[in-house]
C-alpha cells in the first residue's frame, strides 16, 4: 500500500506522520494520535460528529483523507482549552445545558468555532445555518444555538472592553 | 425542611468531560490485542441458508476467528426468549446478522466478511402486520410454541405470526354503543422509524481463558446484559462483568440487550482475545432494533352532549421479525391505550405481530406515541362528528380524582391532572381565538391544534433498584447507583438529592461513572422514564441510612438521645445547643473518644426501592393495577402550512407535564425541548422505506433525515405543573418519555382543523400533506 510522510499542526504542535493514502483524517486523529475526543457516528459525511478545523475551516473528518492535511493547520476539540480551564465558547455550553449525552458536543463545538471566528457575531438563523450540518439527537438544539449567542455577546463586550 | 438544592437548575455534572472531549466512550477504547469485529448482512427479508462457506474468509491474513449461527444454539430475550446471536437454519428480515469476522483491524475484518459465502433461498415473505394475522400467511417463526416466555402475562399464539395477545375489557362495549347518538369508526397507522442515537451500539468484550467475561458496552442496562447473557450461555451471574461508560444516547435502542454476546463469542473464539464491534451507521438502521410500525382500529360511542359511552380498539403491532421486547409495548397498550379519558366500556385488543421486517423494540414512550397518534386524532374526529369544540370535548371526559382507569385503578387527587396540563397549553396557544387566525398570505395558512397525553413505567411487578452511598475519609461522598445516565441528567438529580438530604454540599458527592455490575448495587434497566422515581428513592433512603448511622455514633459521643441531633452543613449538631456539634469528618471513619476509645465504623448507606403494589393483570379482561405513577401531558401547536408545497412549518409549541415536582428545572425542560424535537422528527419527517422485496432502502443519513437546528420550532414554551406524587422523591414523578407523545395528533388535528383534511398516516410529509389536499380540492 502507498504511504506518505505527511507534516501538519495538530492543536498548535508539529505532527509528522506516515498514513497510508486512504486512511481518513479522523483514523489518523483516533488511532494514531488519540486524539479520542473527535468522534464518529456514521463515517459518510452526514453528521458532523468528527468536525474539526483545517486552516480554520471546519470540516468532516472522516472524509478528509490524511494525507490532504499535509502543510495545514488542524484544531480538534483537545486543542479548545487547556487543563481545568473551559474556553468561554465550552463554559457557555455547560452553562446553558447544550448538552446531554455529549456525543455531537465535540463536533458541535467545532463548528460554532468556525463560525465564531469567520463571524463574531451571527445572527439566529446564521447559527441555524452553521450548526445544520451537525446531528443532535438529545438537546433539540435550541439550548446549543442560546450557548453559541451567548459565547458571541461575550467575545464583543471583551473585544469592546479591550 | 429546607430543600435549597431541589428544583435548582445545576449545570450537569459531567459537562466537564463531555465539553473537552475527555468523556469516554465505548469506542474510545482500546486494549492490549484487541481485535475488530465485522459482520455479515442478510440481503433478503426471508429466505433459507443453504450454505455458509467460510473457508476464504479463513484464511484471509489477519483473521482470527468467522462465526457462523450453526455453532451457537444460544437464544436471546427480555421477555420473549425468540432471538438467535446469529440467524440460523434462515434469516428473517433484510439486514440480520448471518456471519461474524474478528480480525487484527477493521480493515481486514471487512474484506473477510466480504469473503464468506452464503447461498440463500428466498422464501414467501410477509411485510405487513395486516398480511401477517390471516390464516395463510408465511410463518416468520415456526417454533414460537418451544420459545420461553413469561407465563400469564404473554400470550403467544403458537403456529401463527401472533407473539402477544394482550386483552383488555372493562364494562360491555355493545351496551354503550347502544346508548351511542353517534358511532365514529377510523383506522389510523404510522411506520417504523429508527432511534437514531448519534453513537452506534458499540461493545469490546473479552471471554477469558478462565472462562470469566469481561463487557464495555453502550448500553442502558448493565445487569440486564448480565443475566440475559448468562441465561442464554448458562454461566453464573458472578462469571459476568458488563461495564458502561458514557453512552451517547439510547432512547430505549440501548435496552435489553445486543451486540454483547455476539462480540464475546467471537472473543472466545479468536483465542481469548478482546474484540471490539461498532455498528455501522447502517447497520444501526438495519440490524440494530427500530421503532414498531402500527395499525389501529378505533370504534367511539360518543352522545350528543359528548360523554364517550363506549371505545373498542384493534392494535396490531408490526414487530418485524422479533418481538422479544415488542410483546411487552403490546401489553402496555393493552393496559394504557384508550388515553387518559373516563369511560366506562373499553374493548382493546393488542396484538404484537411478526413480520420479515427488521424488529422494533422500546422507543422513548414505548408504544405510546404511536398509539396517541390514533387515539388523539380520533378524539378530534369524534368532536368534529357531534360538532363539539375539541378541548371541550376533551374536558367533558378526562380522568379526574374519583375516576377509575381502564385496568380499575381510582384516580386521586395526589395522580397528577391532566385537566390542568390542557388547560394549560390550549390558553397559551390560544385555542380559543383561533378563528381570529389571519392567512400568511401566498397560500400559507395558518392552523392550531391540541393533543393530551399520559404514560407510567411499563416494567416487571418486581422491578428493583438500589444505591450505595459510601463515605472518604474528607466527608465527601461515593454515589452508587447502576442507572445509566446516557444524556437524562439523572446522574446530576441523584447528586442533588444526596447534598439535600446529607445536608453537604453539591460538590461533595461523588458520582461514580462507570456502571460496572463487579461492583455496583443492582439496577433492573434504565427504562420507562422509572430513574429518577425509583432511583430517586433509593438514594434518599441511602442517605437517611448514612444520616442515622452519623447521629447514632453522635449520640454517643455527645452522650444525647438520637431524637435531640440534627444535622446542617456537614455537621450533627444538638437542637437545642447548636454550639455543641461534631463534624462529619470526625465521624465517617468511626469516632474515637478523647481516651482512644473508638466506636461506630466507616459509614456506609443503602437505600433500595422495588415498584410496590404493582399486580399482574388478569389475562382476560387485563384489570389490575400495572402503574407506579402517571405521568400526563399536554402539547398545544401553531403551525403553518404551505398548500402549493404541503411544507409545515411550526410556529408555536406549547407543552406542560404534571412531573409532581421540578427536581432540576434546567434539566427537566432539557428532556421537554429535546423530546419534543424527536417527537416533531416522528410527526414530519421520519420513516423507514422498503423496496418490493423488503429491503430497507434508507438506511443511511442521506436518506433517512433527522430533525436539525432548521427545522426547530419557532418559539417553545414548557410548562410544569406540579401536583406531588405521594410516593415519589420529593413528589417528583418521571417526564423523560413523555415530551415525544401526542406531538404528531396535535400537528395532525391543526391540519385538520384549518382544511379540513383528516390525514391517517404518518409522516406528515410535504409529499402527504400536499397529495391530501389535493385530493380534497378534486372532491370539493
Ligand atoms: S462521522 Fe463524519 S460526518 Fe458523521
Ligand atoms: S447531546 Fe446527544 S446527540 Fe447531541
Amino acid at each position: 500500500m502507498d504511504s506518505h510522510t505527511i507534516e501538519f499542526e495538530i492543536n498548535g504542535k508539529r505532527a509528522s506522520l506516515e498514513v497510508v493514502s486512504h486512511r481518513t483524517l479522523l483514523q489518523v486523529l483516533r488511532e494514531d494520535l488519540h486524539l479520542s475526543g473527535t468522534k464518529e457516528g456514521c463515517g459518510e459525511g452526514e453528521c458532523g460528529a468528527c468536525t474539526v478545523l483545517v486552516d480554520g475551516r471546519s470540516v468532516t473528518a472522516c472524509l478528509t483523507l490524511a494525507v490532504e492535511v499535509d502543510g495545514c493547520s488542524v484544531r480538534t476539540i483537545e486543542g479548545e482549552s487547556e487543563g481545568p480551564d473551559l474556553s468561554p465558547l465550552q463554559e457557555a455550553f455547560v452553562k446553558n445545558h447544550a448538552l446531554q449525552c455529549g456525543f455531537c458536543t465535540p463536533g458541535m463545538i467545532m463548528s460554532a468555532r468556525a463560525l465564531l471566528e469567520r463571524n463574531p457575531s451571527p445572527t439566529e438563523d446564521q447559527i441555524k445555518e452553521a450548526i445544520a450540518g451537525n446531528l443532535c439527537r438529545c438537546t433539540g438544539y435550541r439550548p446549543i444555538i442560546q450557548a453559541i449567542r451567548e459565547a458571541a455577546a461575550r467575545r464583543k463586550d471583551q473585544s469592546a472592553k479591550g | 425542611m429546607s430543600e435549597g438544592l431541589i428544583g435548582k437548575g445545576v449545570p450537569r455534572i459531567e459537562s466537564f468531560e463531555k465539553v473537552t472531549g475527555t468523556a469516554r466512550f465505548v469506542g474510545d477504547m482500546d486494549l492490549p490485542g484487541m481485535l475488530h469485529g465485522r459482520m455479515l448482512l442478510s440481503p433478503h427479508a426471508h429466505a433459507r441458508i443453504v450454505r455458509i462457506d467460510t473457508s476464504k474468509a479463513e484464511s484471509l491474513d489477519g483473521v482470527a476467528a468467522v462465526l457462523v449461527g450453526e455453532e451457537l444454539p444460544y437464544r436471546l430475550g427480555l421477555y420473549m426468549v425468540d432471538k438467535p446471536v446469529l440467524a440460523s437454519g434462515k434469516v428473517r428480515h433484510h439486514g440480520e446478522v448471518v456471519a461474524a469476522v474478528a480480525a487484527v483491524s477493521e480493515e481486514i475484518a471487512a474484506r473477510a466478511a466480504d469473503l464468506i459465502e452464503v447461498t440463500y433461498e428466498p422464501l414467501a415473505a410477509v411485510f405487513d402486520p395486516v398480511e401477517a394475522v390471516k390464516p395463510d400467511a408465511p410463518l416468520v417463526h415456526e417454533d414460537l410454541h418451544t420459545y420461553h416466555t413469561i407465563k400469564g402475562v404473554f400470550f403467544p399464539r403458537p403456529h401463527t405470526n401472533i407473539a402477544n395477545h394482550a386483552r383488555l375489557r372493562k364494562g360491555d362495549v355493545e351496551e354503550g354503543f347502544a346508548a351511542a347518538d353517534a358511532i365514529v369508526e377510523n383506522e389510523f397507522s404510522l411506520p417504523q422509524v429508527a432511534h437514531v442515537p448519534l453513537e452506534t451500539h458499540r461493545t469490546v468484550a473479552h471471554w477469558k481463558r478462565n472462562g470469566a467475561i469481561e463487557i464495555w458496552s453502550s448500553a442502558q442496562s448493565p445487569f440486564a446484559v448480565r443475566n440475559l447473557l448468562s441465561v442464554a450461555l448458562g454461566m453464573s451471574h458472578s462469571r459476568i462483568r458488563v461495564v458502561v461508560p458514557h453512552v451517547g444516547g439510547a432512547f430505549g435502542g440501548k435496552a435489553g440487550i445486543h451486540l454483547e454476546p455476539l462480540v464475546s463469542l467471537l472473543s472466545r473464539k479468536a483465542g481469548h482475545r478482546p474484540v471490539k464491534l461498532a455498528a455501522t451507521r447502517e447497520e444501526e438502521f438495519s440490524t440494530l432494533p427500530c421503532r414498531q410500525g402500527l395499525v389501529a382500529r378505533i370504534k367511539t360511542g360518543v352522545t350528543k352532549e359528548g360523554k364517550i359511552t363506549a371505545q373498542k380498539i384493534e392494535y396490531l403491532w408490526d414487530a418485524g421479525a422479533y418481538a422479544d421486547y415488542g410483546v411487552n409495548i403490546g401489553r402496555a397498550a393493552g393496559y394504557s391505550g384508550a388515553g387518559p379519558y373516563d369511560i366506562d366500556n373499553v374493548w382493546i385488543d393488542s396484538l404484537t405481530i411478526y413480520t420479515n421486517r427488521p424488529f422494533g423494540t422500546a422507543y422513548r414512550g414505548f408504544g405510546h406515541v404511536e398509539f396517541f397518534w390514533a387515539i388523539e386524532r380520533q378524539m378530534d374526529m369524534v368532536a368534529r362528528e357531534i360538532g363539539m369544540d375539541s378541548c371541550d370535548f376533551r374536558m367533558r371526559n378526562l380522568l379526574r380524582p374519583g375516576s377509575v382507569t381502564i385496568t380499575g385503578e381510582e384516580i386521586t387527587e395526589n395522580t397528577g391532572s391532566v385537566e390542568k396540563c390542557l388547560e394549560a397549553v390550549a390558553a397559551e396557544v390560544g385555542w380559543k381565538e383561533r378563528s381570529s387566525l389571519g392567512s400568511g398570505g401566498n397560500g400559507k395558512v395558518r392552523a392550531r391544534g391540541i393533543a393530551v397525553l399520559h404514560k407510567a413505567p411499563a416494567m416487571p411487578s418486581n422491578t428493583a433498584i438500589s444505591a450505595i452511598l459510601k463515605f472518604n475519609e474528607d466527608a465527601t461522598v461515593d454515589l452508587m447507583i447502576s442507572g445509566v445516565d446516557y444524556g437524562q441528567g439523572t446522574a446530576t438529580a441523584f447528586c442533588q438529592m444526596t447534598a439535600e438530604h446529607l445536608r453537604i454540599p453539591m460538590e461533595n458527592v461523588h458520582f461514580i461513572w462507570n456502571k460496572d455490575t463487579d461492583r455496583m448495587p443492582y439496577d433492573w434497566q434504565t427504562v420507562a422514564s422509572r430513574l429518577t422515581f425509583m432511583g430517586g428513592n433509593a438514594v434518599i433512603r441511602a442517605a437517611e441510612d448514612c444520616v442515622s448511622q452519623l447521629k447514632d455514633m453522635a449520640s454517643r459521643a455527645l452522650d444525647v438521645p438520637v431524637g435531640d441531633l440534627e444535622i446542617q452543613d456537614g455537621k450533627v449538631f444538638v437542637a437545642r445547643e447548636p454550639a455543641r456539634s461534631i463534624d462529619y469528618r470526625a465521624l465517617v471513619m468511626g469516632y474515637m473518644f478523647p481516651s482512644g476509645n473508638s466506636i461506630g465504623g466507616p459509614v456506609i448507606g443503602r437505600g433500595t426501592c422495588i415498584a410496590e403494589g404493582l399486580t399482574v393483570l388478569d389475562p382476560e379482561t387485563g384489570q389490575g393495577l400495572p402503574a407506579a405513577n402517571w405521568t400526563f401531558g399536554a402539547h398545544g401547536v401553531e403551525i403553518e402550512i404551505d398548500t402549493a408545497t404541503g411544507e409545515i412549518q411550526v410556529l408555536k409549541l406549547a407543552s406542560a407535564f404534571d412531573v409532581g415536582r421540578v427536581i432540576n428545572e434546567a434539566l427537566c425542560r432539557g428532556q421537554v425541548v429535546g423530546g419534543c424535537l424527536q417527537g416533531l422528527g416522528t410527526a414530519l419527517l421520519e420513516t423507514f422505506i422498503y423496496n418490493d422485496e423488503g429491503c430497507l432502502i434508507n438506511n443511511s443519513f442521506t436518506d433517512y433525515k433527522i430533525p436539525t437546528a432548521r427545522d426547530i420550532p419557532i418559539e417553545t414554551k414548557e410548562i410544569f405543573i406540579e401536583t406531588p406524587q405521594l410516593n415519589g422523591p420529593h413528589g417528583a414523578r418521571g417526564v423523560a418519555e413523555h415530551p415525544m407523545i401526542s406531538i404528531p395528533s396535535a400537528v395532525g388535528n391543526a391540519i385538520a382543523d384549518a382544511l379540513g383534511v383528516e390525514i391517517m398516516e404518518l409522516p406528515l410529509s410535504p409529499e402527504r400533506v400536499y397529495l391530501a389536499l389535493k385530493r380534497k380540492g378534486n372532491r370539493d
